[in-house]
């Protein structure tokens, strides 16, 4: 589009956005204020900061989420890839339809509902077979079925648009099917994976609800610390630990956009050299 | 070789998520017709043998007739629509001039306003509605603003009301807004406009003639992706709404962790599943066909 906007749009844009972030803003503002009232300005402090270092329960918390979270996406990111692989590569098999549906479902099915069903599942599965147990390996076993949704979905929009001839070009040139595949497709979709372990890792970190309903009595996950304490009133420790993580999240998708844009932009720049 | 190894590929993730996706809702679906027990887990038995090795079959029809004739039920699947329709009608009337002057900026200014947009997104859901709350609550930083200037005397009640709600959707879910209609704004071919108003048509109606029908797909995708997670909604009505504030993810919260009345949560799902979910399934999987096909 050429002819630019109205001034009158670009203010309800800016508004826009500053509708957006300015909730935040003000978070991060109330984590340094010295006094635990909401409504009153105590001064400059990092008092909630070395306070919340100090908070066993919610430092627990924090770790357990952490390495729920590696674990879900690291699986849900291997299991997705071979879910897009398979959809896009193989026209015909039996369970296409299957698969299909089990890769869609999750990202219209409500929260709540996949956390009961999964929990029936855990419960009936212990009282059947023994195993498992609800804790980790529940939350873990839940994040990766949804986040697998999320992956499948974004590796399989970027392998349709991978070139095939060219792994064609290295398997006539002597590569097996799995070489030409690990050496050319690859790295085609490396961005693709990037951005869709990320994506699970953040989904994996936020998750309340599904967690709420399959993890155990001693595995509460950092949101559900969050969440209990949040629904008791203000709690100035949460700001200054809400604070850190938007701080850290911030940081991290502005480092993968920055990667994921150098990458691309040197693609360009090659094949531009090879093309001529 | 190449047969076998296909199914190297495929099977991993179609048994992984048939066992812990799928077969969930086949749990769910015995669990509703069981009746609520005081043991662990808090429901009997629909399947059991006999001591005669035959299989007993107690079906029980109570929970989900318990569903028609408790009002609860009826009233806050009803509210979930309301709410959700309402709410997704309000983000696109935020997002659409957003995502228009979005799609009217330089290329360079496009990339960073998307990045912008997604941010956000990327940011914890549940500490949004948390920062949200610091705005709005009795003693937040609006009431305080306002009463320091001295427009208003009282705080306003905004927690804990309705109003907060559609407030909480709009603000957690405008990005999933925004971005396909910018998205399909952004693709638009600009010479149809000049050619509406080459031929006469004022900037008003070129956009009601041109460009309103031509993002048609970015309003239903976006549409979806705000209504669909709206609908199943807990956490926002939980925080930020009233007591009457009844969403059904609500509801079927405190049916399983206050009145750890398994039976009829999962009664709940899968009424909810049958009643929502499947349309907007059904809907999806057409509209997908549709565009694979035309």
């Amino acid at each position: 589009m050429e002819n630019r906007a109205s001034p009158l749009l670009i203010s309800f844009l800016c508004l826009g956005i500053a509708f957006l972030y300015l909730p935040m803003a003000v978070l991060i503002g109330y984590s340094f204020n010295a006094s635990a009232m909401a409504s009153v300005w105590g001064g400059f402090s990092t008092h909630w900061y070395t306070e919340l270092l100090q908070n066993r329960q919610i430092l627990n918390a924090a770790r357990l989420s952490l390495e729920i979270a590696a674990l879900s996406s690291t699986g849900a990111l291997l299991l997705g890839t071979l879910a897009a692989v398979a959809l896009v590569r193989f026209t015909k098999f039996r369970g296409r339809l299957l698969l299909t549906g089990m890769v869609n479902a999750p990202l219209v099915m409500p929260e709540i509902i996949t956390g009961i069903t999964q929990l029936l599942l855990f419960v009936s599965m212990l009282q059947l077979i023994g195993w498992p147990t609800r804790g980790i390996t529940t939350v873990v076993l839940a994040h990766v079925a949804f986040c697998t949704a999320y992956v499948t979905v974004t590796v399989q929009s970027r392998l349709q648009t991978a070139d095939r001839s060219l792994e064609e070009a290295a398997m006539d040139l002597g590569a097996t099917p799995f070489q030409a595949f690990v050496d050319v497709t690859l790295p085609l979709i490396a961005p693709a994976l990037l951005s869709s372990w990320l994506l699970s890792f953040t989904l994996s970190l936020d998750d309340l609800v599904i967690s709420s309903f399959v993890s155990g009595p001693r595995s509460s996950t950092l949101p559900m610390i969050i969440y209990s304490k949040v629904k008791l009133g203000v709690s100035p420790d949460i700001n200054a630990l809400a604070s850190l993580i938007i701080a850290a999240v911030g940081a991290c998708v502005l480092a993968a956009a920055y990667i994921v844009r150098r990458g691309e932009r040197q693609r360009l720049a090659e094949t531009q050299l090879a093309t001529g | 070789m190449e047969r076998h190894g296909r199914w190297l590929i495929i099977l991993p993730p179609l048994v992984f998520l048939f066992v812990f996706f799928l077969i969930p809702f086949g749990f769910a679906l015995k669990i509703s017709f069981a009746e609520a027990a005081l043991r662990i887990p808090p429901f009997s038995n629909v399947f059991s043998v006999t001591p005669d090795h035959k299989l007993h079959l107690v079906f029980s029809l109570a929970n989900y007739k318990y569903l028609l004739t408790d009002e609860v039920y009826v009233v806050s699947y009803l509210y979930s629509i309301k709410t959700a329709f309402f709410s997704t009608l309000l983000c696109l009337l935020i997002g659409y001039p957003m995502a228009y002057a979005m799609a009217r900026s330089s290329k360079a200014t496009q990339s960073i306003l998307m990045l912008v947009i997604i941010l956000p997104f990327w940011t914890s859901f549940l500490l949004r509605v948390y920062a949200l709350e610091g705005i709005i609550r009795d003693n937040g930083l609006l009431n305080t603003a306002l009463m320091w200037l001295g427009v208003i005397h009282e705080p306003l009640k905004i927690m804990r009301t309705t109003f907060a709600v559609y407030l909480g959707i709009v603000y957690s879910y405008l990005p999933f807004m925004v971005l396909p209609l910018y998205a399909t704004l952004e693709k638009l071919d600009h010479t149809l406009l000049e050619a509406a108003s080459d031929l006469g048509s004022r900037p008003w109606r070129a956009f009601i003639d041109v460009t309103l029908p031509l993002s048609m797909p970015g309003v239903v995708a976006g549409s979806m992706l705000v209504f669909i997670p709206a609908i199943g909604e807990y956490v926002i009505p939980a925080l930020l709404g009233g007591p009457d504030n009844l969403m059904i993810g609500r509801v079927l919260w405190d049916e399983f962790f206050a009145n750890h009345d398994w039976p009829v949560a999962a009664a709940v799902s899968i009424a909810f599943l049958v009643l929502l979910v499947g349309p907007i399934a059904v809907h999806q999987h057409f509209r997908v066909g549709q565009l694979e096909h035309g």
